[in-house]
């Protein structure tokens, strides 16, 4: 591949992915808590996207159906752990194993492509701004405009008096308690707004794509816990970065690394190898610069 | 008022292990009366104070606040008037916020949590006098995160917050045990201050006999889910710290501590 495709490649793909990463720093960040229910609501946004895009929806209708589904699915995960106590890894993978299911049976099958369709980047509007031929071109632009716009919401939400109380049931949930409100439902709040956006970002997977393929959600949480593990160690060093920015920088850094990886030589066979090992080496680092820390005080 | 009616709780029933905390306990706490909890370890004293606020279930009895059957509301529904200070500081704030954005959720508290932003420029001032108050200096670091505070300071910013809004019922849960003997003094009588200020009903457990003596209008001794020494008015005006050790040791010995 030469090295403009390259390009193309990490930032279409990095961009999406932190979308994804923005709803996986919500719950693994904010909440600490490590939610599976995105390998399912990633796909959930593809299939639906798939499915009403060959039913004829526009995109824009995709996009936010493929959001209520992922609150609706982040809600039940949510209900699994607070109102069933069940440990907050488990209700991730029950709904994750669920909407596995679900995600079949909206699709009618494994791979639904809908090649000739109108996508969210490809339509009579963009091929008259940008032309017929700039199909990379108008992907980048548009999935820039998308993420700025979705963080700057997150960030406005952050900041806000609901905000703060999902800042603070992550950080300590007595004080939640002291503040006369049910934590449950702040977590359960937290795991609906992350599900949506990461069905979301699916549908725009999807819509790149131009298909629904069942096994593309695999490995998503690792993927975006790598990406916030990485933008947070960027926020460490420049303080002056949002948590959003720092997350985008770190998607789109390694999304770039798995590229160079491949283009010397890994195959794509190879890639949830790669996923792993390149969590794993994150996470020893992580661990290695926070105990040489703690030695030097 | 809070009233105690009959509790019975036990922890670990049927089990071998099934230890009995309150038998037929019952205890009233008049309006405005400022009570300090002795007792020795196991003797019930942080698990009443768990019972009141909801944070453990009963097995049986009655937990009555203003003549108001609360035994099946939740713990989050009593914290509405009822404000709470741990003996770990860490509890009582958000350790990544800072002061100011702890204080403003903290004034939140019984208002809606909803899409509006937390504080104006205006509360920020009216917080940094706040903090000037417990001249602590911290009206100059307010930007810093709270997990960087030393345990004194946190606690102080705890007990401000558990304090900011209108509540009736104050409950002290060994808040100084875990500082240092002069920020513990300073913790103690910002906590009597703020008490006097705003009329507040309070309960405090403490290890420091001390500190029972010397606040407070009413002084309880616990042993085994009972109360041994119950004084209030003058009658706790004039007790004196060697009386209460006295009785403490006696109690110890008995159960062989």
């Amino acid at each position: 591949m030469d090295f403009f495709g390259i390009l193309v490649g990490i930032l279409i793909e990095g961009l999406i992915y932190s979308i994804v990463s923005f709803g996986v720093y919500i719950t693994y960040k904010i909440l600490d808590f490590p939610d599976m229910t995105v390998d399912g609501s990633f796909p959930l946004g593809m299939s639906i996207t798939a499915t009403l895009t060959l039913m004829g929806f526009s995109p824009i209708y995709t996009l936010l159906i493929s959001f209520i589904l992922g609150i609706i699915a982040g809600i039940l995960t949510g209900i699994i752990h607070v109102k069933l106590k069940v440990g907050d890894l488990l209700s991730g993978i029950i709904m994750m194993i669920a909407l596995y299911s679900i995600n079949l049976r909206i699709a009618g099958r494994p791979n639904l492509p809908f090649f000739n369709k109108d996508t969210l980047f490809r339509n009579d509007l963009f091929i008259s701004i940008f032309g017929p031929n700039n199909r990379p071109i108008t992907t980048i632009v548009v999935l820039l405009v998308i993420v700025i716009i979705v963080k700057i919401l997150l960030d406005l939400f952050l900041s806000t008096k609901r905000g703060y109380l999902l800042r603070t049931v992550g950080d300590n949930e007595t004080l939640i308690t002291q503040l006369a409100i049910d934590k449950g439902n702040i977590k359960i709040m937290g795991l609906a707004i992350a599900n949506g956006i990461v069905a979301f970002a699916g549908s725009i997977y999807a819509h790149d794509r131009s298909f629904f393929e069942i096994s593309a959600g695999t490995g998503t949480l690792v993927i975006a816990v790598s990406n916030v593990i990485i933008g947070m160690q960027i926020m460490n060093k420049f303080h002056n970065i949002k948590p959003t920015t720092a997350v985008i920088i770190g998607s789109l850094l390694y999304r770039a690394v798995i590229s160079i990886a491949i283009s010397i030589g890994l195959e794509a066979r190879d890639l949830k190898l790669i996923t792993a090992i390149l969590l794993l080496i994150i996470l020893i680092l992580n661990k290695f610069k926070s105990t040489s820390k703690v030695v030097k005080r | 008022m809070i009233e105690l009616v009959n509790i019975n709780k036990y922890y670990n029933p049927g089990l071998i292990t099934e230890t009995c905390v309150f038998d037929n306990f019952s205890l009233k706490i008049k309006d405005k009366q400022f009570v300090s909890v002795v007792g020795s370890n196991g003797s019930g004293k942080t698990t009443m104070l768990n019972i009141i606020c909801g944070s453990i279930p009963i097995d049986s009895g009655k937990i009555i606040i203003d003549g108001q059957d609360i035994t099946n509301k939740k713990e989050f529904t009593r914290m509405k008037n009822i404000g709470r200070v741990y003996q770990n500081p860490a509890l009582g704030t958000s350790p990544h916020l800072n002061i100011i954005e702890n204080l403003a959720i903290a004034e939140n508290k019984n208002k809606s949590f909803n899409l509006s932003k937390l504080y104006s420029k205006s509360d920020e001032e009216r917080y940094k006098e706040l903090l000037k108050g417990l001249n602590l200096g911290l009206e100059d670091r307010c930007d810093i995160p709270m997990k960087s505070l030393s345990g004194g300071q946190k606690q102080a910013v705890a007990l401000l917050m558990a304090t900011m809004t209108d509540i009736d019922f104050l409950i002290l849960d060994e808040h100084t045990a875990a500082l240092d003997p002069k920020t513990a003094d300073i913790i103690m009588e910002l906590t009597d201050r703020i008490i006097k200020q705003k009329n507040l009903t309070s309960i405090m457990v403490t290890h420091n006999l001390r500190y029972a003596v010397e606040y407070g209008n009413r002084l309880i001794m616990m042993h085994e889910g009972k109360t041994v020494i119950d004084k209030e008015g003058s009658e706790k005006e004039n007790i004196k710290v060697d009386e209460v050790l006295k009785k403490f040791t006696e109690i110890s010995i008995e159960c062989g501590n």
